[in-house]
């Protein structure tokens, strides 16, 4: 290996100013206003008078170096080459030179890119690998994505909704998405009690960090098999044993599936930051297409849009309403499982005599 | 390219209008032979329904404990192509913000040692170089960091800090969140590379409460911009909103959650000392008003995701802090409190779950930081608190 260059350490990423297009590290810090244009398209204007122009794009998030090569070429065409990426993985093209803008916008709707995600609509959505490349992947992520994206695709490059709505999709429920506090999300969950294997367990595990690992105590220490025992009434079949303990498998394909969760966000807006909240505890893993979810999750979008306000996201629309009248105007199903009974369960009960017949 | 694989499963999601996955992995069979594998097993998991990968094995570079994550098959003799595919986390520059040359740079180094498939990006902010073999990874440290390109955190470490926009391209943005990310990541080189800490640590850094970043819910310290001050308002521009159709009183008056606004069909005005700066007027009436003058963060902490005890937003343990480089305010902050963590907090304890379980009390008189209502959104309900030796009389 006498060939590769000198290896350095400890240098972190390379400073941001670099990459910064020269209209922006002119008005950095003054910023006056921005202006959305159309569904992906926005101009910022600062105090100074200068502008740019952002024309964002869709992405799967798994891009090929010749996507992002090409995405490279037509930056150089129309922007300098300056592009980036959003926090939720859109593309963005940053126009210094108005008068480009128009030759972008057509050269990327030729070549087929999806423009869109600005303002009061669905963007990217945030998500995990899935069994593209996860160990613990309960459900796919990109396929979701994919299968929901291409259902409500209008909603991204066109149609408005009454707020943001923000998607998110995670294949367990270690949740690497930020899918605790989105609008409406998909979380890969398990219904069944991870499988012992006593053998493997007495050479691949440490067995205190195993019984540490259980959120409800139901691991123990089974001294007789140099292993561990579960009681499966305590289990909620969360996986985490399994991170620690790869011989505690859990995946059962036949009981594996897709929970929506509803009503988050981070943004402070109006209403303080909310977590999502269950809508519906499972339904089946049903690729390439999940045709179930994509219909659950058109049908809360829906009503959604028909009954709230202007500037009113997904969490303050259901808060306003009630969850009761959520769940009579949605027709989903209130089961046991939507009843918390995990650590912060008691915040959820109903301490009132008012609420929606 | 003849396919090694038939993947009817995986070709349906070749359609529709959202860009397809499968293409971006198909596209990447044209430079390595690690993607044909990977459709085959994908296909293989869209069939039975479940996972084929593996646990981690520790797999790294010389000198640094995380950046890599290790990724096995476990059915390697089925797909021998992916029977390793490492991930490498490369550290993004701040903001996300490239060139196309570092774009090529990165894919040109890419496509000689791995699979030319990338995330952009990871959910914690690293660029994502998404599959290679263990003995690919030594040269593609060297020739990225030979570069000027450094890995990201991984394990029980800092992880790699991220933010949003902030003052590069958003009006609102009331830090300069990319500066702040770069110097935290430039000062704890150390912290991040090679793991020491009880379990994983997150900052993400937001410019304003929109939180762009999802700071609140995805950061152990959640770094979001704010300001002290009357909002500045331009009545001209208020006038030409509602020249434009906007419902000023429905629309931002009466959406105030604090009704501390007023709109007399001319001039808004504001109650600016019960203003909780939540940012919904300013967002809706951008060109109209602007944050107060004087600017800084509020800093929170402890969000995570639902392993183990319950998902946590951060909650404030600083309401108001100024933010000029070089931040040795929040530097001197960040060491306090890792120092407590690592005295207190058991094996694979996120910093949020010590507070809960030790009291947030615990955790103010531990890091030496001076209560205030900011921090709670009520007082104690339960009349059951500690006292020290010095409220004793003897």
């Amino acid at each position: 290996m006498s060939d590769l260059p000198e290896r350095q350490t400890d240098i972190g990423p390379p400073h941001y100013e670099k990459f910064l297009p020269p209209v922006i590290k002119k008005n950095y810090g003054k910023w006056a206003y921005h202006e959305e244009k159309s569904a992906g398209v926005m101009v910022h204007v600062a105090e100074s008078g200068d502008k740019i122009t952002t024309v964002r794009v869709a992405s799967p998030r798994i891009l090929a170096t010749q996507s992002l090569r090409e995405m490279s070429e037509i930056a150089d065409k129309y922007c300098d080459g300056y592009i980036r990426f959003t926090t939720r993985n859109n593309v963005e093209f940053l126009v210094s030179d108005e008068s480009k803008v128009d030759g972008l916008v057509k050269e990327l709707k030729d070549k087929k890119y999806m423009l869109g995600g600005i303002g009061s609509r669905i963007s990217n959505v945030v998500h995990t690998q899935g069994w593209v490349h996860c160990h613990s992947a309960a459900t796919d992520a990109s396929g979701l994505v994919k299968a929901i994206m291409d259902e409500l695709s209008e909603y991204f490059t066109d149609k408005e909704t009454p707020a943001k709505v923000r998607l998110a999709v995670a294949c367990c429920v270690n949740m690497c998405g930020a899918v605790h506090c989105s609008d409406i999300a998909l979380v890969g969950v398990h219904k069944t009690a991870p499988r012992i294997l006593d053998e493997e367990i007495k050479n691949m595990c440490e067995i205190p960090s195993t019984v540490a690992s259980c959120p409800t105590s139901a691991i123990s220490p089974n001294p007789k098999e140099k292993s561990v025992k579960i009681k499966l009434e305590k289990c909620m079949y969360c996986g985490n044993c399994y991170s620690v303990c790869p011989a505690m498998p859990i995946a059962d394909p036949k009981n594996d599936g897709v929970a929506i969760v509803v009503g988050g966000k981070v943004a402070n807006l109006r209403t303080v930051p909310k977590f999502s909240k269950l809508a519906i505890p499972w339904i089946p893993n049903n690729p390439p297409r999940w045709p179930e979810v994509t219909d659950a999750v058109k049908k809360i979008l829906d009503t959604y849009i028909a009954g709230a306000m202007k500037h009113e996201r997904v969490g303050e629309w259901v808060e306003r309403i009630g969850w009761e009248k959520f769940f009579d105007i949605t027709g989903l199903e209130f089961k046991i499982q939507h009843v918390d009974d995990f650590t912060f369960a008691r915040e959820t009960f109903r301490m009132a005599a008012t609420f929606k017949h | 390219m003849a396919k090694k694989y038939d993947t009817p499963m995986l070709d349906e999601l070749k359609k529709g209008a959202f860009p397809s996955f499968i293409t971006e992995i198909e596209k990447a069979t044209e430079t390595a032979d690690y993607a044909k594998d990977l459709l085959g097993l994908l296909e293989r998991s869209f069939n039975e329904k479940k996972t084929h990968w593996k646990h981690g094995g520790i797999v790294g570079v010389r000198g640094y404990g995380g950046g890599v994550i290790g990724r096995y098959s476990d059915i390697p003799d089925e797909f021998p192509g992916v029977a390793h595919f490492h991930t490498v986390r490369v550290n993004q520059p701040s903001g996300f913000f490239y060139t196309s040359d570092a774009l090529r740079e990165i894919c040109d180094i890419w496509e000689k040692y791995g699979s030319g498939l990338t995330n952009m990006h990871g959910s914690t902010g690293d660029l994502v170089l998404l599959g290679t073999n263990t003995e690919s990874l030594e040269p593609i440290f060297a020739e990225l960091s030979s570069r000027g390109w450094d890995l990201g955190g991984s394990g029980s470490a800092m992880r790699t800090p991220s933010c949003c926009v902030g003052q590069a391209r958003c009006e609102w943005a009331n830090i300069d969140t990319m500066a702040i990310t770069n110097e935290i990541t430039q000062h704890y080189q150390d912290e991040m590379h090679r793991p020491m800490f009880p379990y994983k640590f997150k900052f993400k850094v937001a410019g304003c409460a929109c939180d762009c970043i999802a700071s609140i819910a995805r950061a152990d310290m959640s770094i979001i911009g704010t300001w002290k001050g009357d909002i500045q308002i331009d009545q001209k521009e208020v006038a030409n909103y509602a020249k434009g159709g906007m419902d000023i009183q429905a629309e931002i008056i009466d959406m105030c959650p604090t009704q501390c606004m007023g709109y007399d069909g001319k001039a808004i005005s504001i109650n600016n000392e019960h203003c909780n700066r939540c940012m919904h007027c300013i967002a809706k009436m951008t060109k109209a008003l602007k944050p107060g003058k004087e600017r800084g963060a509020t800093i929170l902490l402890g969000s995570k995701a639902p392993i183990v005890t319950g998902a946590l937003l951060s909650w404030v343990i600083v309401p108001f802090m100024k933010m000029e480089p070089p931040f040795e305010e929040l530097k001197d902050l960040i060491d306090r409190i890792w120092e407590w963590w690592d005295e207190h907090g058991k094996n694979r304890e996120r910093v949020g779950e010590l507070i809960e379980r030790l009291g947030f009390p615990t955790f103010l008189k531990g890091v030496d930081l001076e209560p205030h209502p900011a921090m709670v959104t009520e007082p104690r309900r339960d009349p059951f608190f500690f006292w020290s030796e010095e409220d004793i009389e003897k």
